[in-house]
């Protein structure tokens, strides 16, 4: 009852491990697994620094147990870039996820701390709603707290993200 | 900031959940729904059960249904959920508004209906709209099924008359009596917050539900959350409106009134805000959650069918 066998599906690979029922899932994920991604920062549940996907939906994995998540399906900021092509400087640009990208051509980062919760939120509200206005974007971003840029190019960044997503979408169309 | 360590069961129904509560009775075990609530409290020493009984994914327990005029809305429904539920928009606008302003995207996809109103922290956003829409709050225990009415379920300081070993599984919202069957009468709801911009609960939160018929309102619900502990209604708002012209004036008095049967020394104080502060802002919230209810209910204003950050993809908002 204190101790738990859980299996988690993190960026696709079958994961299992023993946890405590007290783990966190944001600790299962960096020290038990070693996906660094989700980074702590409040632990209170309101900086989204540890934010991740889970079965889909952007959740806080430091105010969720690891055993809540047992059989879920986990992605973290590492499973948004495609793994190949990270060869050089150039490939490893190409490899980012379009949201990535736009968090680095926008500036939307100083020192990337609360990057990766803002890209996992970022890619759920843009899932559900592709031509977001600014102040809905704002709106969505409410629990990722940013300690070094402001906000003003994260919200670049998403609103050019969301372009680049939809100019995808439409190129796509048809295959 | 870990929390200490305890024992874990996962409930995979409402009846196994029942018996895990009862095995565990001698013990000091805890329900665990979103966990939202809960974790914060374990992580900060505030709370420190032996045993948590996880019903996270008692998917029987995640619904809104249309049941005769009521509508049903499962324990574990989450906010997230509400937002996309039009009829709880337009059946229980106090309602949905009301869950549309608790916390963020992230907490709003796991955090629960019924664990913000079995958790009653006095300044959440849920329990005002429970008290105006007259809900019924069904619970589940080793003795079968109890009705409780909002207006007896929130007890103060976090407490409620839930007992021991039992589950909250539903919140049964009544259709307001509009009286569509033909009388002309039109039905409004609406919450509106004072946010703290740290905390994200409500310094002062108001819920109101009002009925509009030949231009007089002739049912009119008003509560608030984060001012008095528990939660509750405001007598003096509903009685100054009732019957009164569905107007600015009649708010304004109304509003005038909010204060009054209310001991400020005994008013929500913390590090956010004083008690003294919540008192003083009150009435202007109350006018304004009146004010929109009213315009919702007279047309002059539409209700909405999602949350503000919930837009649809063509909400031809401002794009830069
Ligand atoms: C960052 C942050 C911001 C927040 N902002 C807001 C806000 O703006 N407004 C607001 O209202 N709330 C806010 N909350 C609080 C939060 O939304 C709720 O308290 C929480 O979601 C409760 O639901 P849960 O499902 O997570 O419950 P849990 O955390 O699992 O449980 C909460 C309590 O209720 C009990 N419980 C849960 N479900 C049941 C049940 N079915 N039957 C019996 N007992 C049960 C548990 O035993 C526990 O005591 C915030 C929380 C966080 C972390
Ligand atoms: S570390 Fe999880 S929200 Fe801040
Ligand atoms: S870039 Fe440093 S916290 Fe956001």
């Amino acid at each position: 009852m204190y101790e738990h066998d859980i299996t988690l599906t993190v960026n696709g690979a079958t994961e299992e491990l023993t946890v405590e029922s007290r783990t966190l899932l944001v600790h299962a994920l960096r020290d038990g697994l070693g996906y660094t991604g989700p980074n702590v920062g409040c632990e209170s549940g309101k900086c989204g620094a540890c934010t991740v996907h889970l079965d889909g939906d952007a959740v806080k994995s430091c105010t969720l147990l690891a055993v809540q998540a047992d059989g879920g399906a986990v992605t973290t900021v590492e499973g948004m870039a495609t793994a190949d092509g990270a060869d050089g400087p150039d490939d490893a640009a190409d490899a980012l996820h379009p949201i990535q990208r736009a968090f680095h051509e926008e500036h939307g980062l100083q020192c990337g701390y609360c990057t990766p919760g803002m890209v996992m939120t970022a890619a759920q509200v843009l899932e559900e709603n592709p031509d977001p206005s600014r102040e809905a974007i704002r709106a969505s971003l409410k629990g990722n707290i940013c300690r070094c840029t402001g906000y003003h190019n994260v919200v670049n960044a998403v609103e050019s993200a969301a372009d680049s997503l939809r100019n995808l979408d439409s190129s796509t169309e048809g295959e | 900031m870990f929390p200490p360590q305890f024992g874990y069961r996962r409930a995979g129904s409402v009846a196994e959940a029942v018996d895990l509560l009862a095995e565990f009775s001698d013990r000091d075990a805890r329900v665990l729904a979103g966990g939202h609530g809960l974790l914060p409290d374990l992580k900060a020493g505030r709370e420190a059960p032996d045993v948590l009984v996880d019903v996270g994914g008692v998917d029987d327990l995640r619904y809104v249904e249309a049941e005769g005029g009521a509508t049903a809305v499962g324990a574990l429904t989450t906010y997230a959920d509400v937002d996309e539920n039009e009829r709880l928009w337009s059946r229980a606008t106090a309602f949905a508004e009301a869950v549309s302003h608790v916390g963020d995207v992230q907490i709003r996809n796991r955090g629960t209906v019924g664990g913000n109103l079995a958790q009653a922290d006095p300044s959440a956003d849920p329990p005002a709209a429970a008290l105006v829409s007259e809900a019924t709050l069904v619970a589940r225990g080793p003795d079968g099924r109890r009705d409780i009415d909002a207006a007896d379920f929130f007890e103060g300081d976090g407490g409620t008359t839930l007992r021991d070993g039992e589950l909250l599984t539903e919140v049964r919202i009544p259709a307001v009596d509009d009286g569509s069957e033909g009388s002309g009468a039109t039905a409004g709801g609406a919450y509106h917050k004072e946010t703290h911009p740290a905390s994200g609960y409500a310094l002062v939160g108001v819920a109101a539900a009002v009925v509009v018929e030949d231009g007089d309102v002739t049912d009119a619900r008003v509560a608030v959350n984060g001012v008095t502990d528990p939660p509750r209604r405001l007598a003096p708002v509903e009685a100054a409106l009732d019957g009164a012209p569905a107007d600015a004036e009649s708010v304004e008095a109304a509003a005038d009134r909010a204060t009054e049967d209310i001991d400020p020394g005994a008013a929500v104080s913390d590090a956010y805000a004083s008690g003294a502060y919540r008192v003083e802002v009150l009435p202007v919230h109350v006018r304004r959650s009146l004010e929109t209810a009213l315009d919702r209910a007279t047309g002059a204003a539409a209700t909405p069918t999602r949350p503000p950050h919930r837009p649809a993809a063509d909400d031809g908002g401002d794009r830069r």
